[in-house]
């Protein structure tokens, strides 16, 4: 609990970790994403481009 | 040793080594930064006038310090792109952009959530850092706004990096000018670094190298990306694509 | 693009050439000079009407205030600075001129600054004195909206430079210019209101002055770059 309270500055301590875990984890997660959806997509035109030769 | 670089710089060669190499930085980073945020969550002591507010040190500081790297890179990969002419170069800003941003973003909420509690409010336009910062993050949104409203990759690339450029002479002016301006309105709200224990210090590296280093994968991932979309037509892709195991 | 040949007008000579050029063509519009003017007076009066005409916060905010309708007022002016050119192919004629292309861009910017910003710097005493701006500062005011006006031209013949031609090109010139555009607006202002307040001012007016310099030289070889790059 006192890891919690953090002397009365709980919230701000707890919050700016909390928004930077956020932070952190959502850049990482849109860059594999987005990562997967250019690939996706060239490999679908590339497939498209095979099929009619 | 000229030939590791000089493939580096060749993008399919880039692309496979890439994807290598983000987990080298991603773990090792990952693992600092749970030791620097336990240790500085939990073991180091609270500071003396602070109290355990001083904590959010441990996450205000890496983002200041990366929402400053990545301009450097985007500069310097745009100054690298015009003068070289490398492709990869130019590909480094358009991938760091946004993560410079985003740290930028958390250096404002961050110094801005510590500030409450320390001087009483949100929001101190007479500190100059502060200020400083706000203003780099207008010009991450000015350089996005500019890359994605040229359609052309290339002259995206060229008008960015001049962009890039200009700005890293006015980041350099503009925290002069505001640490000028707001001596001119005594701000008592400068923070005082000060200087910090030993045992406080090694959780605050910690971060600063465990969060180096994730940005470091997560712009390589981004890069792998970029490179990717503009050698869509490229051979070496179609094989990449074609071939059974894939790419990504 | 060839360098300049013997007998072919020296470089001075194509600045003076290329500011006269403009000088002339804005005389045809007399919108030119006078839209930013009116631009300038209008957010001034926009101010007294939003928070009210109290004395103290005329006198307290006035350099602040007709700082910013500088700014602002030159940033909406700077959209045009290549833009006709852009538009009637004479842009394209200026790239391959033999005269240096920083000089070209340096004259435009020159032409464009006697255009819609030193007109500013002559009319702000009598919006100063709206302001109830003490009267001994009218020089200090005047000094500093003459060096920040050109910084600011020239800063923004960049961002000019650099979204020629593009669509909603304003909007984003504006969002390119001010981060570069805020040291000039904080020295500036902040000048003003020290001479107002009886505190030495000169470290500002040499900044200001430095910051002028510095553009001059500096501003039209990245506008000349980006003007290469825009029109590719």
């Amino acid at each position: 609990m006192d890891a919690l309270a953090m002397g009365n500055y709980g919230a701000y301590v707890w919050s700016c970790f909390g928004l930077t875990l956020i932070v952190v984890v959502l850049s990482a997660w849109r860059a594999r994403a987005r990562h997967k959806h250019v690939y996706r997509e060239i490999e679908v035109q590339i497939k498209a481009l095979e099929e009619h030769q | 040793m000229w030939k590791f670089f000089h493939q580096l710089a060749s993008p399919p060669h880039f692309y496979r080594l890439a994807a290598t190499l983000i987990p080298w930085l991603a773990v090792p980073g990952v693992l600092l930064i749970a030791y620097g945020a336990y240790a500085g969550l939990f073991l180091v002591s609270a500071d003396y006038q602070q109290g355990d507010a001083f904590r959010i040190i441990y996450v205000h500081v890496p983002s200041a310090y990366l929402s400053m790297m990545a301009y450097m890179m985007m500069a310097v990969g745009g100054g690298i792109g015009l003068i070289w002419r490398m492709k990869l170069a130019h590909a480094v800003g358009a991938a760091a952009a946004p993560l410079g941003a985003a740290f930028t973003f958390l250096a404002l909420v961050t110094g801005s959530i510590w500030g409450r509690p320390m001087w009483g409010t949100w929001w101190e336009w007479g500190d100059p850092r502060m200020t400083s910062e706000l203003i780099l993050l207008f010009l991450y949104f000015g350089y996005m706004a500019l890359r994605s409203s040229i359609d052309d990759t290339a002259k995206a690339d060229k008008a960015s990096a001049v962009l890039a450029l200009v700005g890293v002479v006015n980041v350099v002016i503009v925290h002069f000018s505001v640490e000028w301006w707001s001596s001119l309105h005594q701000g008592q709200t400068v923070f005082k670094k000060g200087t910090m224990d030993a045992d406080m210090r090694i959780p605050l590296f910690a971060m600063l190298i465990g969060f180096s280093l994730i940005f470091g994968a997560m712009l390589v991932s981004r890069l792998r990306t970029e490179v990717l979309f503009r050698e869509r037509r490229t051979r070496w892709v179609r094989e990449l694509v074609l071939s059974p195991e894939g790419g990504k | 693009m060839s360098a300049i040949k013997a007998g072919q007008p020296g470089i001075l000579a194509g600045l003076l050439a290329i500011t006269r050029r403009d000088l002339l063509l804005a005389w045809k519009r007399p919108g030119d000079v006078l839209n930013p003017l009116f631009f300038f007076a209008m957010v001034c009066t926009l101010f007294p009407l939003a928070v009210g005409p109290s004395a103290e916060q005329l006198t307290f905010s006035g350099p602040g205030v007709l700082w910013v309708a500088a700014l602002l007022s030159t940033l909406l002016s700077l959209n045009s600075l290549f833009m006709s050119d852009h538009e009637d192919g004479s842009l394209d004629q200026l790239l391959v001129s033999p005269q240096p292309l920083p000089v070209l861009a340096l004259g435009k910017t020159l032409a464009h600054w006697l255009i819609s910003g030193f007109p500013l710097v002559l009319i702000s005493p009598l919006l100063a004195i709206t302001y109830r701006m003490p009267s001994d500062i009218m020089g200090v005011l005047m000094l500093t909206l003459l060096l920040g006006t050109i910084s600011l031209s020239l800063l923004g013949s960049i961002g000019a430079a650099l979204t020629v031609g593009l669509h909603r090109g304003t909007a984003l010139l504006s969002l390119l210019i001010l981060p570069l555009a805020m040291p000039v607006l904080l020295l500036g202002a902040n000048t003003v209101s020290l001479a107002a307040g009886n505190d030495i001012y000169s470290t500002g007016i040499w900044a200001l002055g430095a910051y002028a310099v510095g553009s001059i030289s500096l501003a039209p070889y990245a506008t000349a770059a980006a003007l290469r790059i825009s029109n590719e």
